[in-house]
């Protein structure tokens, strides 16, 4: 009863059911029409933009991966460098220290054989000498036996002198 | 006219927020209630008028014809079966009826005399149009309730033709938009219309459809953007002040109803178990409190909907009400100068009643969805409640 009291809250109900019928109208060909192939576009675009982004976030990280390998690599050579570097110093060092360990191994090796020949010498001197004096023996020997072996002291000042001649160098 | 409290206590319970939506109700139903609501709402102006209102009262008693302004305003805002285009023109419409004597199909012009008034047309029934309703009158005028009860009337009133120009519009828009999709590719940019309205759709989907529906929104998304933009057109050209705009179809109940009806079917049909058995047996309560509660969610099921109609209906009518009577003011005092601030705030209202249009629509959609949201969705064991 209370829905009778004013026709504005009253519903009509032949405008109910043109109402129905827009509506349901609207429903089908906007649904077949219109929302589907927009919400499906939408969709789409939306999967595009996602897509997209994803992709950008990909090849991001790649470039971010590149740079990290490129200053690996960087790091690597550098690293290489400095090992090649401080391989060829020791290696230098090293030259070096055989070249010195050599030169002194021949330096003695040199002044061994320099000794041996001045030994060699000496010796040969030596030998010489001996031989001057066992030749200035005989000889002495010879002059004090041609003297005459007459005068005791004579012969003895004589010896000495003979003697005091003979300077061993 | 007794029952005016009552049905003001329905709307204050429906419509909580709406306050002055309340107060103009109440100012529809009689003429003299007007009055005191303007007096009411406007005090302040109406003070500095006081002069004026009363020299007008003095001489409104010995004038001959007497404004009245509910019957101006109600003109307005109820279906009629002729389209007013201007002055005493109006666009003759199809009357449809259904008789014990069968269908009667008759222009509207046939209702209206050469001054617009309304004549008795004479076809299986003597017809005359009364405050927008057909009806059978006797031979002496007077008004056959008995016969105009069996009569059912199918016309294409105001309502009807501006409805189906609204849904001519909107399958223009939107197919030609759809089109637009395919035409331009989903990789490049919205352009023009297309622009204008994927965030309108974007936004149903995003705030109405995703938030309440999750997942399964996808299925209902053609129906919530069917609702959406068929409320929001409607009340669009509702606001119109002239033809075509001008008919208040949302803010007519039967249609409002129509739409509410939708939602309750979709809800009632799509509702799962768990809905139902929230409805009959609320899980997780004593069975005393079970017992308690079925009737009121039983209830429920259908205040859901009849408060999804009640709050269109009531806005938009309260809406175009609200700016019928500030119009009227003028005509109430008799005076130009009551246009001075009349007009002003006509406009802010109507302003006001754009923003209005969008958010009922919004409302209604959002309220939809979330109703059926609620009858879908799937409760997890041991839930709290």
């Amino acid at each position: 009863m209370l829905l009778e009291i004013n026709p504005l809250v009253l519903p009509d109900p032949g405008l109910v059911i043109w109402s129905t019928l827009a509506f349901l109208i609207l429903l089908f060909v906007l649904g077949k029409f219109a929302w589907k192939p927009i919400m499906k576009a939408i969709g789409e675009r939306e999967q595009g933009i996602n897509d997209a982004i994803a992709s950008a976030e990909k090849v991001k990280a790649e470039m971010a991966q590149l740079q990290n390998d490129n200053e690996r690599l960087l790091a690597a050579a550098r690293e290489e460098r400095t090992q090649i570097l401080n391989e060829a110093k020791a290696m230098k060092d090293k030259i070096i220290g055989e070249a010195k360990e050599q030169a002194k191994v021949e330096a003695a090796k040199i002044m061994a054989d320099t000794h041996q020949a001045i030994e060699n010498q000496k010796m040969a001197a030596i030998i010489d000498l001996k031989n001057q004096v066992g030749n200035l023996v005989i000889e002495v020997s010879e002059k004090v036996i041609r003297r005459e072996l007459s005068n005791k002291a004579e012969q003895e000042k004589f010896i000495g002198d003979l003697t005091n001649d003979i300077k061993l160098n | 006219m007794e029952k005016i409290p009552e049905i003001a206590f329905y709307i204050y319970f429906f419509m909580g927020s709406n306050s002055y939506l309340c107060a103009n109700f109440q100012g529809l139903m009689s003429k003299k209630s007007i009055k005191s609501l303007l007096v009411a709402a406007f005090s302040l102006f109406i003070l500095f008028f006081c002069n004026i209102s009363t020299a007008q009262d003095h001489s409104e008693n010995h004038g001959e014809e007497k404004f009245d302004v509910t019957k101006t305003i109600l003109e307005h805002i109820r279906d009629d079966h002729s389209w007013h285009l201007w002055g005493h023109t109006s666009l003759p419409l199809p009357v449809i009826l259904k008789t014990d004597k069968g269908f009667e199909v008759f222009s509207s012009s046939r209702l209206s005399g050469e001054h617009h008034e309304p004549v008795v047309y004479n076809g299986n029934y003597p017809y005359k149009s009364i405050e927008g309703k057909i009806k059978v009158v006797n031979a002496d005028g007077t008004i056959d309730e008995a016969t105009s009860k069996k009569i059912f009337d199918l016309s294409v009133t105001k309502n009807v033709a501006s409805m189906f120009l609204t849904v001519f519009l909107l399958i223009i828009i939107f197919v030609g938009v759809a089109n637009a999709y395919k035409k331009t590719g989903v990789t490049s940019a919205p352009k023009g219309f297309q622009s204008f309205i994927e965030p309108i759709i974007l936004f149903v989907r995003d705030e109405i459809g995703k938030p309440y529906l999750g997942h399964k929104h996808a299925r209902y998304m053609p129906f919530l953007l069917t609702v959406f933009f068929f409320i929001w057109i409607n009340n669009l050209l509702g606001l119109v002040p002239f033809f075509p705009g001008a008919a208040n179809v949302s803010g007519n109940i039967a249609f409002t109803m129509t739409l509410a009806l939708f939602t309750f079917i979709i809800v009632n049909v799509k509702g799962n178990g768990d809905y139902w058995k929230h409805i009959f047996w609320m899980p997780g309560l004593p069975v005393a409190m079970k017992i308690f509660l079925a009737p009121i969610e039983l209830l429920g099921v259908f205040i859901k909907p009849i408060s999804l109609m009640i709050r269109l209906f009531a806005n938009i009518t309260a809406g175009h009400i609200l700016v019928m009577s500030l119009i009227c003011l003028i005509f109430i005092f008799k005076s130009v100068a009551a246009s001075a601030i009349a007009v002003p705030f006509a406009v802010f209202i109507y302003a006001i009643e754009f923003l209005v249009a969008f958010l009922q629509a919004f409302i209604f959609t959002m309220l939809s969805a979330l109703y059926i949201g609620m009858a879908i969705e799937e409760h997890h064991h041991g839930d709290a409640h």
